[in-house]
C-alpha cells in the first residue's frame, strides 16, 4: 500500500509531461508529403523519462530527510568534506601536491588543444577566487562582475591598440581599471542589500556590454578589436604551442598567487570584517566596522582580479568582441563560487575546472549544456546547498600558561 | 578632577510618524555606574539605545560622551562605527551573534576597532600584522574566559545555547574596549541560574574593567539588585529616577506597569 502511494506521484507527473510535450514531441507535420505523423515512440520515452526522474528525486529527498532526522536525533555533527580536510591536514598536503605536479607537467602530456582549455577552465578558477570575494565573503550578491572583466580586456586592448603598449604594462593597469570600476559602482550602490544590489549590479554589467556594443568611436562596437598581441617573453617570438604552455604557466602562476593571498584575507582583520558584515551587518557597524568602507574595499578587489583576468583573456584570444561579456558570464563565475562552496578556495577550483572542463569533453551534450547546467545547479541547492567544499572555519588551539592563556602556534 | 558623567543625554526625542518614541528624554551614567533603564514593553527603551548608538537620528536633543579622563564629545549624527571607537559599545535585544562563525571569531571581530591591520598587511604578514593578530587572540580569549565560554571557542556561534549566545554577545561588546556598555535585555530568555551567572558577570564587568553600564531589563529582581540607579519610562517619557529603594516605593511606577508588580 505504502509502495503504491509513493508510484502515485510519479505516474501522474509523468502523465502531466506527456500531455505537455504532446503537441511538440509527438505530432510533426510533414510539410512536404503534407501528412500528419504521430511519433508515438516520444511520447513513451517523455513518459519513462520524467516518471524515473520524479521517482529518483523522491527517492532522494526522502533519504535526505531521513538523514537529517537521523542527525538531529543523535546530535551527531555532521560530518562536512571541508571539516574532514580541516582536522587532517596532511591529506590536504598531498592532495595539493599531488594537484600541482599534475598541473606542471600538464602542458608536456597534453595537446596544445588541451592546454588552452586548461588555462581557460584556471582563468575561471582566478575569477571564482575574486568573486569569492564579493560574494562569499563579504555577502554581496554581484551579478554584473563581467562588468569589471571587461574592462580589464577593453583597458588592453584599447591601450595597445593606440599607444602600442605591452601586455606587461597592462596588466597592472587593466586590473587598476577593474577596481576603479568597482569603487564607482560600489559608492552609489552598496548602501543597497540583497536582491537590490544585485539587479543594480545585473544592470550595470549588462550597460556596460550595450556601451561597448554601440559606441563604434570607443570600442569598434560589435566587430570587436583584433590582432591583440600574446604577452611576449623575453623578446623571443613563441609558435603556438609555445605560447600557449607560455600562457598556461601565466594563468597558473596567477593562480597560485589568488589562492595565496585569498587564503591570507581570509582569516585576518578585513577577512573577518568581511564576513562579520555578511552576517550581521548592524552588528558588524556596532562592533566598530565602517560598512561602507568594508564593503568597497571587497568590491574594489573582486574587480580587481576580474580586471586582472581581463587582461589575460585579451591576450589569450588575440580577439575581444561584446559578446564575450554577456551575462552569461557573470552566471558562470557566480555558479562556480556557489557550486565551489562559498568561501571555500579548494571547492571553487574544483567547481571552476568541472563547470569549464566537463562542456569541452562532452561536446556531444553541447546542445543540452543548458539543461544540465541547470539541473546541476538545482541538484545542488537541494541536497549540497553548502558547495562541494564547504568552507570550514579556522580554529585554534591554547596552552594555559601561568601568566594567562597562550595561543598555541603551528 | 571633576566626575563628569560618562554619558549625559539631553531632551532626546525621537519620533516615527506620528508616533512620539522618545520625549524630551535627560539621562546621565556616572563613572562606573549601574543604571538600569525600565519601563513597559513599548515604552521607547530600545529606540533609546538605538538613537543613541546611532541607529536612528534623534529628532532633536544633545547626547555627550566623556571617556573617563578625557574630553566630553557630542556624538549626535555620528555612524554606528564612530560611537563604537569613541567607547559605547551595546548588545541587541533580539540576538544578533555573527552565525557563521566561531565564538572567538565573533570577539575577535570586536577588536577591529582597536586594530590597524589592513589589505597589504593581511597578505604581507608581517611581524607587527603577526604580533597585532596574536594580540587579538589573546585577548579575545581572555573576554571568553571572563564570560565562561572558553570551553567552545572553536564552536560555531549558531550552535550554542541561547543563554551562552547573550554571553557572546556581552563578550564581543567587551572586546571593544569600551568604557560604557549598553545591554538591551541580557537577562531574556535566561533561567535563573543563568541569570543569577549574569548578575555575577556584570559585576565583574564594571568592577574587573571599570566599565560603566546602562541596562534595559524587565527581570525586577536582578534590576533591583544590580543597578545603583534606575530610570523608569513610559510612552516616550522618563516619569520616575532614583536608586532602587526609591523606585520601589513610588506610585507613580507601579501605576505605570498597572497590575505587573515590580518586587515579582
Ligand atoms: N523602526 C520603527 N518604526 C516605527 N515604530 C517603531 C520603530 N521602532 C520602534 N517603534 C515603536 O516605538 C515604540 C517604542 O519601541 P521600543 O522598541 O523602543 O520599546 P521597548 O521599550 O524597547 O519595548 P520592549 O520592552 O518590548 O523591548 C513602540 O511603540 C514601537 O512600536
Ligand atoms: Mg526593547
Amino acid at each position: 500500500m505504502k509502495n503504491l502511494t509513493a508510484l502515485k506521484q510519479p505516474l501522474l507527473v509523468s502523465a502531466w509531461f506527456m500531455f505537455l510535450t504532446f503537441p511538440l514531441m509527438v505530432i510533426r507535420v510533414n510539410t512536404i508529403e503534407n501528412v500528419v505523423e504521430w511519433r508515438w515512440r516520444n511520447m513513451i520515452w517523455v513518459g519513462t523519462a520524467s516518471f524515473l526522474l520524479t521517482f529518483l528525486w523522491r527517492y532522494l529527498s526522502d533519504r535526505r530527510e531521513a538523514a537529517r532526522k537521523e542527525a538531529e536525533r543523535t546530535e551527531d555533527h555532521e560530518q562536512t568534506l571541508g571539516r574532514f580536510l580541516a582536522g587532517r591536514p596532511e591529506v590536504g598536503r598531498y592532495l595539493s601536491v599531488g594537484a600541482m605536479i599534475l598541473a606542471l607537467i600538464f602542458p608536456f602530456v597534453f595537446s596544445t588543444y588541451q592546454t588552452n582549455i586548461m588555462a581557460t577552465a584556471l582563468m575561471y578558477a582566478v575569477l571564482g577566487l575574486g568573486l569569492n570575494i564579493v560574494v562569499g565573503q563579504a555577502g554581496l550578491l554581484n551579478l554584473g562582475y563581467v562588468a569589471f572583466y571587461a574592462a580589464g580586456a577593453y583597458s588592453y586592448a584599447l591601450l595597445n591598440h593606440h599607444f602600442g603598449i605591452g601586455f606587461w604594462t597592462a596588466l597592472p593597469v587593466g586590473a587598476v581599471v577593474g577596481a576603479l570600476f568597482g569603487i564607482l559602482l560600489g559608492f552609489p550602490v552598496l548602501r543597497l542589500r540583497g536582491d537590490y544590489l544585485a539587479i543594480v549590479t545585473l544592470g550595470f554589467g549588462e550597460i556596460t556590454r550595450l556601451v561597448l556594443e554601440n559606441w563604434n568611436d570607443f570600442s569598434f562596437g560589435p566587430s570587436g578589436i583584433s590582432n591583440i598581441p600574446r604577452p611576449g617573453f623575453f623578446g623571443i617570438a613563441l609558435d603556438i604551442r609555445g605560447a600557449t604552455i607560455y600562457l598556461y604557466f601565466l594563468v597558473l602562476l596567477l593562480c597560485l598567487a589568488t589562492v595565496f593571498i585569498v587564503n591570507r584575507l581570509q582569516n585576518s582583520r578585513i577577512g573577518r570584517a568581511w564576513i562579520a558584515i555578511r552576517e550581521d551587518e548592524t552588528a558588524s557597524q556596532a562592533m566598530g566596522i565602517d560598512g561602507t568602507k568594508t564593503k568597497l574595499t571587497a568590491f574594489a578587489l573582486g574587480a580587481f582580479w576580474a580586471g586582472m583576468v581581463g587582461v589575460i583573456f585579451a591576450a589569450k584570444t588575440t580577439f575581444i568582441n561584446p559578446a564575450s561579456f554577456t551575462f552569461l558570464e557573470s552566471a558562470m563565475i557566480l555558479s562556480i563560487v556557489v557550486l565551489g562552496g562559498i568561501g571555500s578556495i579548494p571547492g571553487i577550483i574544483t567547481a571552476a575546472l568541472f563547470l569549464i572542463l566537463v562542456p569541452e569533453y562532452l561536446r556531444a551534450f553541447s546542445n543540452y549544456r543548458m539543461l544540465i547546467f541547470g539541473s546541476v545547479m538545482v541538484l545542488m541547492m537541494l541536497f549540497r546547498p553548502q558547495g562541494i567544499v564547504a568552507g570550514a572555519r579556522r580554529t585554534y588551539t591554547f596552552r594555559r600558561r601561568k601568566s594567562g592563556p597562550e595561543l598555541e602556534r603551528g | 578632577m571633576s566626575m563628569e558623567p560618562v554619558l549625559q543625554v539631553r531632551g532626546l526625542t525621537m519620533t516615527f510618524g506620528g508616533l512620539r518614541a522618545l520625549d524630551n528624554v535627560d539621562l546621565h551614567v556616572e563613572r562606573e555606574e549601574i543604571v538600569a533603564l525600565v519601563g513597559p514593553n513599548g515604552a521607547g527603551k530600545t529606540t533609546f539605545f538605538n538613537c543613541i548608538t546611532g541607529i536612528y537620528p534623534p529628532a532633536s536633543g544633545d547626547i555627550f560622551l566623556a571617556p573617563p579622563g578625557g574630553k566630553r564629545r557630542r556624538i549626535n549624527g555620528l555612524k554606528m562605527h564612530t560611537v563604537t571607537e569613541h567607547g559605547m559599545a551595546r548588545t541587541f535585544q533580539n540576538i544578533h551573534i555573527f552565525p557563521a562563525m566561531t565564538v572567538l571569531e565573533n570577539v575577535m571581530v570586536g577588536r577591529h576597532c582597536r586594530t590597524s591591520s589592513g589589505l597589504l598587511g593581511a597578505v604581507l604578514r608581517g611581524a607587527g600584522t603577526l604580533r597585532e593578530e596574536e594580540g587579538i587572540v589573546n585577548k579575545s580569549y581572555e573576554i571568553l574566559e571572563t564570560v565562561g565560554l572558553d570551553a567552545s571557542v572553536n564552536e560555531l556561534a549558531i550552535n550554542l545555547p541561547y543563554g551562552a549566545q547573550r554571553r557572546l554577545e556581552i563578550a564581543r561588546a567587551v572586546a571593544t574596549d569600551p568604557f560604557l556598555l549598553l545591554l538591551d535585555e541580557p537577562a531574556a530568555g535566561m533561567n535563573p541560574q543563568e541569570t543569577k551567572e549574569l548578575e555575577g558577570l556584570i559585576r565583574q564587568i564594571r568592577n574587573g574593567k571599570k566599565i560603566s553600564i546602562l541596562l534595559i531589563e524587565h527581570d525586577m529582581k536582578l534590576v533591583m539588585s544590580i543597578s545603583d540607579r534606575l530610570c523608569v519610562m513610559d510612552y516616550g517619557e522618563k516619569i520616575a529616577e532614583g536608586t532602587p529603594a526609591e523606585i520601589r516605593g513610588n506610585p507613580i511606577v507601579i501605576e505605570a506597569y498597572l497590575g505587573e508588580d515590580p518586587d515579582a
